[in-house]
């Protein structure tokens, strides 16, 4: 029996595969690439510190703060706060501090500049919501200390700049009096708030900036009224537009006296303009206006009298004034030329002068100027230099100098909207694209690296460089398609309207293009991406035909606004073609059927439940004509609580003539009870989903039979008061519903309440599978669970003969309308983490198993088998459970830190993960973005059908090398050794006979 | 087996018959020896040759029906071997299940070889084949059991099912949260 045990001991080291994910520190970067974005700049603020290195902090849209190295564009620190935690203002206190309002105005925090650490945090309550502004004045003391002034939440804060104490505050509790400027004019103790009360009044307060006491109050109506924003033109003048946008008000408030000028535009500018708005800016002196074509720069010379000083079609982006001297202000101001942009420096009171003129080749897919940040520095022959910062129309950040792009971030990049991948050109003889310039010398060196790594005999220097080489390994960064299948283009589109294609290899941008059909124009107001497709995706026809995307957009906000349709060529990034829809675009539902070009057939839905085909070809008619009845589409209207189901009718009835549009009618409805049930989160499987197997094999080589089907959907609805937030109602008047629905027959599969349960849901859905993930109210805590869906009616499939000869109709195309009989398995457990993302891995085969990627709050990956939530575990499972794999039951699922994705990196803001299958069965590729972008591969079930990259080929030659010498050698030997043994039996033969002979003679 | 090719016949390179008086030209030519009589020799021949015949017959039958007990032994041991290799399918339970298929195989291909050097007239060589390939049966069934035991005879369900595709469904329905 010891010698059995001590056998299977061997055994048990010899065969041991339990799957480790985690990775050794040098294959860090590897296979995985992380990219750092902060988002579009909203607000920049360059640091004045004479000593250490230049810097500049900006606020974004993705409500990040930041500091940037000057030189570089490096990102020093960075800060993500909140996703409700919007950056109102940012600005430097005291030349150290970072101070940053966010929130709609209701905290103030202040930052160590060089570090980035939390200096204080201070929360500002109002009575009402307004406006908020935050002032830093430079001389404005009290009691040694720099005095904070905030206007927000209706009430007007002093606050210490070193601990972010409240000096003094005073409401505006005026019902409804909006504030518009708030202003300190710099040498005085007084701070004015001027606002509009009831639409068609200004007020003006001016308030003690020492105490906060409110010095004075005038008022002033306008019969007009007001609209849009103020601009301030000097410590006590406004301008501001009347309710029609073509009377300019200049209004000043000199010594507490409010006094009025309307100039109507047409007396300043001769042709008609139309409606008009202020581009807000603070230099003094001048403002700009914006009509729909024209821009016009208005100088006030005193007394309220307007001029115009240049009037321009160009697309124009003006900074903020900069003053460089006491009694001077500079700003910058920048104009599109087709192909160049025009940077041009001036002083505020002197227009016609230029301090400096630069023109700056702009790539044209940047698009236009948005903002201008303007800084100065000192030359070496003491004049002064000028630095600007530009934020572009694709979200792009460049810092100009000396009439030269500085460095340039993409932006963009940090607000993904959808994110598609398309293969790499095939590789074809002469067409090398790859970066191979490696001279002899260099290939050389890098082997005798290599050689002295195998053999241990590396210092550390050169360990460094053989990491360097691995790292750059030209081999994962070609521009064609490898057949592991491991070198793709991301598709990825950008709250911008910017297409980029990224390289899996190294995370390089292949391309970028700005969309056309994304584009301001006459037709289509605000435009937006919605969405990528594959539109046509070459197999047959690899060589000579290139896929492309198709990016669906909408003409604004509404969802009856019309579509825009684009076709992208995910080889060049060109634009093919654009279509701009006459009916908006509800739903887009990817068919599955191609047609002789491999384009994918589409049906968009628009808000009238018509369906329109396209491509709009009769070959594509004509394919669709064929599955005509077998179409169906669904709907979701998650406001109303109601999931409808819709068949095709007819041609569409009413309009004008169009073959490929399609009437439909309502099949069923799904009502949930509104008063009980509210939807929070739906999930069908990944339309490209292979599955590898019906079949489930059990413990005891018993089958059961999966229910795998396209058309299911998940929904969960949450109690209408449990919809909150988290721990906002009691675990009595809360629920979670759980349904699997068929979404072509409307039939309710599986339906599951539990009790005292909230969202927020997420949920992946995958195989016959679902997983979700919600907090528990009764136990406060986390917890996912799985249901399992088995088809029964399959499961007495189990004579061996008639599965031998093939005589069962298990795979014979079955309809959704026959009653299926399924059961369903579920269980539930505790999780640690709240989730930000949950995907699932996915390969080319589906063979290998799975791993759920949870991306969690500390905006991580997590992987985690889903051996883990299998809801046959048990406590104790039998030696056949356990040999098929189930692991024993525990209440909560473990978090194994090897097995986080990301290792020790974090993808900022974590919005969405995507995994696509890698040629290579055992691999899947994972795209993780938020702020960040993160890329690896993931083995699953480690790569069994590969070798590992530190596989030693080196050691495999060298041994069949001395096999095949040891081989040769010893025939040799062998050889010989026969030889000289016959030699010997020979001779010892002829040796006798001789004598004999002898002998004989003898005789 | 070993001991009865080294014995007789077909493993031997060369001999030398002292007891044959050869009819070769080197010997021929050769007188006799003074006082050798050859007369005496082949005097009592067809009796020492009868005698030695049923010798070596008896002998040979004797070592056909060793020969045909000896996967008996091999049977125990492949039994021992397996009992010690466990029920969990792994590189030596994989091993010894297939040398005890392989060994019972090849045997029973060789059977008309291993019983060769035993044929003669007068043996009876059918039992000891018949018990051979008997026992060799009992091998290759405890092999074939071996693998059951192991879970590598594709006797269930599972075994058929495993790598069945899904079923295609004839309905297609999208949709979805309106975009």
């Amino acid at each position: 029996m010891a010698i059995r045990s001590f056998f299977l001991f061997i055994l048990f080291f010899s065969s041991s595969l339990s799957p480790v994910f985690s990775l050794y520190e040098d294959q860090v970067g590897l296979m995985d690439w992380h990219q750092q974005y902060i988002g579009k700049v909203k607000q920049a603020v360059f640091s004045s510190q004479r000593a250490g290195r230049k810097r500049v902090v900006v606020s974004t849209e993705e409500n990040v703060i930041a500091s940037l190295d000057l030189r570089h564009g490096e990102i020093f620190w960075r800060h993500l706060l909140g996703a409700d935690d919007v950056i109102d203002g940012i600005d430097i206190g005291l030349g150290k501090y970072v101070i940053t309002l966010s929130s709609g105005g209701s905290i103030l925090r202040s930052w160590n500049l060089p570090d980035g650490q939390m200096v204080w945090e201070s929360s500002l309550q109002g009575p009402k919501h307004s406006k908020s502004f935050l002032l830093v004045p430079t001389n404005l003391k009290f009691d040694k200390d720099n005095v904070l002034v905030v206007f927000s939440n209706g009430r007007l804060h002093a606050i210490s700049c070193i601990d972010g104490e409240v000096l003094w505050k005073k409401d505006f509790e005026a019902e409804s009096f909006e504030v518009q400027q708030v202003i300190q004019p710099p040498g005085s103790d007084l701070i004015y708030v001027v606002g509009f009360a009831a639409s068609y009044q200004f007020e003006m307060y001016q308030i003690n900036a020492k105490n906060g006491e409110l010095l004075k109050h005038e008022s002033a109506s306008f019969s007009s009224g007001f609209s849009g924003e103020v601009s301030l033109v000097s410590t006590e003048t406004v301008v501001a537009l009347d309710s029609t946008g073509s009377i300019l008000l200049t209004i000043s408030f000199q010594d507490g006296k409010i006094s009025s000028q309307q100039t109507p535009i047409s007396n300043l500018v001769e042709e008609s303009l139309g409606p008009a708005v202020i581009i807000p800016s603070s230099v003094s002196g001048i403002f700009a206006i914006k009509t729909d074509a024209v821009t016009v720069f208005i100088r006030v010379i005193g007394e309220g009298k307007l001029e115009v000083v240049e009037k321009t079609t160009h697309e124009i982006a003006v900074s903020d004034a900069l003053s460089i001297s006491e009694d001077q202000e500079a700003f910058a101001l920048i104009q599109h030329a087709s192909s160049e942009i025009h940077l041009t420096v001036k002083l505020a009171h002197d227009w016609d002068g230029n301090l400096l003129k630069e023109s700056v080749k702009m790539d044209r897919q940047r698009g236009l100027v948005h903002k201008v940040f303007i800084n100065n520095y000192i030359r070496t022959d003491r004049s002064y230099g000028f630095r600007v910062l530009i934020v572009m129309e694709d979200h792009s950040l460049l810092l100009l100098q000396q009439g030269e792009i500085v460095w340039s971030r993409e932006d963009g990049l940090a607000s993904i909207i959808d994110v598609t991948t398309s293969e790499l050109p095939v590789e074809r003889n002469g067409v090398s694209v790859a970066k191979v310039e490696h001279n002899l010398f260099e290939w050389l060196k890098g082997h005798m690296l290599k050689l002295k790594g195998t053999l241990m005999l590396a210092s550390p220097e050169d360990m460094a460089a053989i990491q360097s080489m691995r790292l750059k390994s030209s081999e994962k960064s070609k521009m064609t398609r490898d057949h592991n299948g491991f070198r793709k283009l991301l598709i990825v589109l950008t709250r911008a309207g910017k297409l980029f294609a990224l390289h899996t290899g190294d995370g390089r941008i292949v391309w970028s293009h700005l969309l056309r059909s994304l584009h301001k124009s006459e037709a289509c107001q605000s435009p937006i991406g919605l969405n990528l497709y594959q539109w046509q995706v070459p197999h047959h026809h690899a060589m000579d035909e290139n896929p492309s995307v198709l990016v669906v957009s909408r003409c604004g906000p509404s969802s009856d606004a019309p579509g825009v349709l684009s076709f992208v060529d995910t080889y060049t990034g060109k634009e093919l073609s654009s279509l701009s829809l006459d009916h908006a675009v509800v739903q887009v539902i990817p068919l599955p059927y191609t047609d002789s070009t491999e384009q994918r057939l589409h049906l968009l839905i628009n808000a009238d439940k018509h369906a329109h085909l396209y491509p709009k070809t009769s070959e594509a008619l004509s394919i669709f004509k064929r599955e005509f009845l077998n179409i169906y589409w669904y709907s979701v209207e998650d406001q109303n609580g109601i999931i409808k189901g819709h068949a095709l009718k007819c041609k569409c009835t009413g309009e004008v003539a169009d073959e490929f549009c399609f009437d439909t009618r309502d099949l069923w409805s799904v009502v949930f009870p509104s008063e009980s049930e509210k939807i929070v989160a739906t999930v069908t499987r990944k339309l490209n989903e292979v599955v590898h197997t019906q079949a489930k094999v059990v413990a005891d080589q018993d089958v059961m039979y999966k229910y795998i089907s396209r058309n299911l959907l998940f929904v969960a609805t949450v109690a209408p008061k449990g919809s909150g937030e988290i721990g906002s109602v009691t675990p009595e008047e809360s629920w979670l519903v759980a349904y699997l629905i068929d979404t072509v027959t409307g039939r309710i599969l599986h339906r599951v309440t539990h009790h005292g349960l909230q969202g927020p849901v997420h949920a992946v859905f995958s195989e016959n599978w679902v997983v979700y993930h919600y907090f528990n109210l009764r136990a406060h805590r986390y917890e996912m669970s799985v249901i399992e869906i088995y088809d029964q009616s399959r499961a007495d499939n189990k004579d061996v003969w008639k599965l031998v000869l093939g005589k069962h109709n298990l795979t014979s195309p079955i309809s959704l309308f026959s009653r299926p009989e399924v059961i369903t398995k579920s269980q539930s457990y505790f999780f640690t983490h709240s989730l930000k993302a949950i995907a699932v891995t996915s390969t080319a085969k589906g063979i290998t198993s799975k791993q759920l990627l949870l991306g969690t709050i500390g905006d991580q990956v997590l992987a985690l088998d889903k051996r883990f939530l299998d809801p046959r575990r048990t406590v104790n499972p039998t030696q056949a459970e356990k040999e098929e794999g189930i692991i024993p039951l525990t209440d909560s699922l473990p978090i194994i830190p090897q097995s986080y994705v990301t290792h020790a990196l974090r993808v900022e803001g974590l919005r969405g993960i995507i995994t696509v299958p890698a040629k290579l069965e055992s691999t899947t590729l994972v795209f993780a973005h938020g702020v960040d972008l993160f890329f690896t591969q993931l083995a699953p079930s480690r790569t069994y059908d590969s070798l590992t990259e530190d596989f030693s080929y080196a050691l495999l030659l060298i041994t069949i090398v001395a096999l095949v010498a040891a081989i040769f050698v010893t025939w040799r030997l062998s050889e010989r050794k026969e030889l000289q043994e016959k030699w010997s039996f020979y001779s010892a033969f002829a040796s006798q006979s001789t004598f004999s002979s002898l002998f004989l003679c003898d005789n | 087996m070993e001991k009865g090719k080294g014995v007789l016949g077909a493993g031997r390179r060369w001999a030398v018959d002292f007891s044959d008086n050869s009819t070769a030209p080197s010997s021929r030519d050769i007188p006799d020896p003074p006082g050798f009589t050859r007369a005496s020799v082949d005097q009592d021949d067809s009796a020492v040759s009868r005698q030695k015949k049923d010798a070596e017959a008896n002998w040979k039958a004797q070592k056909a029906w060793e020969v045909a007990q000896a996967p008996f032994k091999n049977l125990l041991m492949m039994g021992f071997m397996m009992w010690m290799a466990g029920s969990t399918v792994h590189l030596f339970s994989i091993g010894i299940t297939f040398s005890a298929l392989w060994q019972p195989i090849s045997a029973l291909q060789g059977v008309g070889k291993v019983f060769e050097p035993y044929k003669d007239n007068k043996v009876e060589l059918l039992g000891p084949k018949l018990l051979f390939i008997a026992l060799n049966l009992g091998g290759l069934a405890l092999g074939v059991w071996k693998l059951n035991t192991l879970g590598l005879l594709p006797t269930h369900a599972s075994d058929w099912v495993s790598s069945l595709s899904p079923a295609q469904e004839v309905e297609y329905s999208g949709g979805g949260i309106p975009l």
